[in-house]
């Protein structure tokens, strides 16, 4: 069987996760076995129905008070019992903060290796093959891991999400195997950001914006055409970022986010290397510059030659006209 | 406080890397290694933590005789000592195989650290998990992707990002830290710190000093291809008029590439 860990925000299963478990679906059927989600926390069986819906055949439903709050150590725990229990052949992840901060550590824990933010899965001679991008993007890396479960985290954004399915499945409730004691750090407080903006990570438009913009106030013009969208996200250059146009939660990039969008418009961002290392899986890019010459063409789908402080009002019109239409 | 900083030699970010297809590797001939950046900001916190509360600041690098010129780096920022674990395999990409390295050497070369810290990621295999694991393999708590760092007897309490928001992790030491930039701003090296840590030895550790045999450990991944990656097609640059050209962008999204 091939497992995915969904993950849950704010009592709801986080969309990396069901796009996940699609992928794992997926992949099994190819091998021939079955599907399983696995839930972790202090009550969470609730959330099984979302998890059939979304393609798991069986879901297993670890509960513990000891793990209400987050923590690398208890959750590593008990996935790590999970894995023992219930033998997967594979266990993914999705690459969010937190699929990044645990599966190293079920990982450890299991004496396995982990093919960590992956972009591509396939099934190469009856066995899993994990792809991603290495180098800031300037190389691509292919493995097959050696040990057993297959466990992966794959990078958010970049797996289709599947069809809902009908019908449910058994449930498995499963007690967490956390050794009294041994849990030495935990989250003790979640700080939401104000604004109810979507996470850069989390969008299927993102918006960047660069050292062009001159200055805090033209990031206005970007959320004006991100409010445009229904998932949109503004984004930054670290060259905007540290500059202290913009919080560095918005930085996309080798030292920021890694965001794989369905459109990626790079605004005033002359695409330097590690720019690109954070954006360059995003399944269209467009740009707008003012220099012919800018490396962001070289990598853009699309591009406009322009001034952004006319170009970006006008395209923000036409793209909801575009959207009306 | 008795702080130990792992940092990694990485080639600089931007370098051109040439990827030789049959040896499943990069070109390392004319390529420029730096230390890892965010490996960085750990040895600056470390730095700070020392100056603000005493104690001594270790720096240890897994990698083969090149990465002494990292710890000197590491050295001349003013660490009070810096050690060679010598691995002269090739890189495998595999994060366990690094961690249970840097695990062994903690327990038998530097058991008594209070905190272990680490950069994010190193910037070129871009893995994100030897700090983790480390820190399960040692029995220790963590906090990755660290942005604020308080030690404040025996406990730390630590700022992560996560998707929207952050995360506040409070942690008993020892315990195992990984941190993101806007921790802090490093510092430069000294002139005077450049001419100190040329003389300051760097101790070598080998893998048999740690209790592996030949061999070991041996990587738990094979690395089937590394390929450069797929160009992306030369795009439509549109110039003239901005109303224009913007009119022509929203439709080519709307119908050509049908992403709205
Ligand atoms: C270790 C390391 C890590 C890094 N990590 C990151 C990272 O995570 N993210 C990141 O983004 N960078 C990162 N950088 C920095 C990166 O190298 C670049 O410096 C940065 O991306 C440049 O930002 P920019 O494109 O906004 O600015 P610039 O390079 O200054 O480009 C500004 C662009 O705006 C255009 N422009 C100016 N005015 C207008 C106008 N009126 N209309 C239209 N276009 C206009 C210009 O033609 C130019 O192309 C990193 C660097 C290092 C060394």
């Amino acid at each position: 069987m091939i497992a995915a860990y969904l993950e849950i925000r704010d009592g709801k299963i986080k969309k990396s996760s069901l796009e996940t478990l699609a992928e794992a679906r997926r992949r099994a059927a190819e091998l021939g076995v079955g599907t399983a989600a696995v839930m972790a926390g202090a009550s969470v069986a609730g959330l099984a129905a979302a998890a059939f819906a979304a393609g798991a055949a069986k879901v297993y439903a670890i509960e513990d008070p000891a793990l209400a709050d987050y923590s690398a150590q208890a959750y590593a725990a008990a996935l790590a019992g999970f894995a023992a229990e219930a033998k997967p052949a594979a266990l993914f992840f999705s690459a969010t903060a937190m699929g990044k901060d645990m599966a190293p550590r079920v990982a450890a824990r299991l004496g396995v290796s982990l093919a960590a933010d992956c972009t591509k899965v396939a099934v190469k001679d009856g066995a899993l093959e994990f792809t991603r991008p290495i180098y800031a993007g300037k190389a691509i890396l292919s493995v097959k891991l050696k040990t057993s479960p297959q466990l992966a985290t794959l990078r958010p954004n970049v797996f289709p999400a599947g069809e809902p399915v009908e019908g449910g499945g058994e449930v498995v409730k499963m007690a967490a195997a956390v050794p009294e004691g041994a849990v030495k750090g935990r989250v003790v407080e979640v700080l939401k950001e104000e604004t109810t903006e979507l996470d850069v990570t989390e969008a299927d438009v993102v918006i960047s914006g660069g050292r062009g913009l001159k200055g805090p106030e033209a990031f206005a013009l970007l959320r004006d055409m991100a409010a445009v969208f229904p998932r949109a996200a503004v984004g930054a250059s670290r060259s905007a970022v540290d500059s202290g146009w913009i919080g560095h939660q918005h930085q996309v990039g080798q030292t920021g986010k890694t965001v794989s969008p369905q459109l990626y418009l790079a605004v005033g961002i002359s695409g330097a290397i590690q720019h690109l290392a954070g954006m360059s899986s995003s399944k269209v890019i467009a740009a707008v510059n003012k220099d012919p010459e800018a490396p962001i063409f070289k990598v853009a789908d699309y591009g406009i030659v322009g001034d952004l402080f006319e170009v970006v009002p006008k395209l923000t019109e036409e793209l909801k006209k575009a959207l009306k239409e | 406080m008795n702080i130990l900083v792992f940092v990694k030699r990485v080639p600089d970010t931007e370098s051109r890397i040439r990827i030789q297809r049959e040896a499943r590797g990069i070109v390392e001939e004319g390529l420029n290694f730096v230390i890892s950046p965010y490996d960085e900001y750990a040895v600056e916190e470390a730095l700070r933590l020392k100056e603000a509360q005493g104690g001594a600041v270790r720096v240890v690098s897994v990698g083969r005789d090149e990465a002494a010129a990292v710890l000197r780096k590491t050295l001349a920022m003013g660490a009070d000592e810096a050690f060679l674990v010598k691995d002269d395999a090739p890189e495998a990409y595999d994060g366990l195989r690094t961690a249970r390295i840097i695990a062994r050497a903690v327990e038998r070369k530097f058991a008594g650290a209070d905190l272990l810290l680490f950069g994010k990621q190193s910037v070129g295999a871009d893995n994100s998990q030897v700090p983790a694991m480390a820190a399960e393999l040692l029995g220790l708590p963590q906090a990755t992707v660290v942005t604020k760092l308080t030690v404040e007897g025996g406990a730390a309490t630590a700022l992560r990002e996560i998707e929207g928001g952050t995360e506040k992790v409070s942690l008993s030491l020892p315990a195992v830290v990984s941190a993101q930039k806007g921790l802090n701003e490093p510092r430069y090296e000294t002139l005077r710190g450049i001419m100190a840590a040329k003389k300051k030895p760097v101790p070598v550790i080998t893998l048999e000093e740690l209790g592996f045999g030949p061999g070991e450990p041996s990587p738990g991944l094979e690395v089937t291809g590394l390929d450069a990656p797929a160009a992306r097609q030369a795009g439509k640059v549109l110039q003239g008029d901005p109303a224009e050209t913007a009119r022509e962008l929203a439709r080519l999204l709307r119908d050509e590439a049908k992403v709205i």
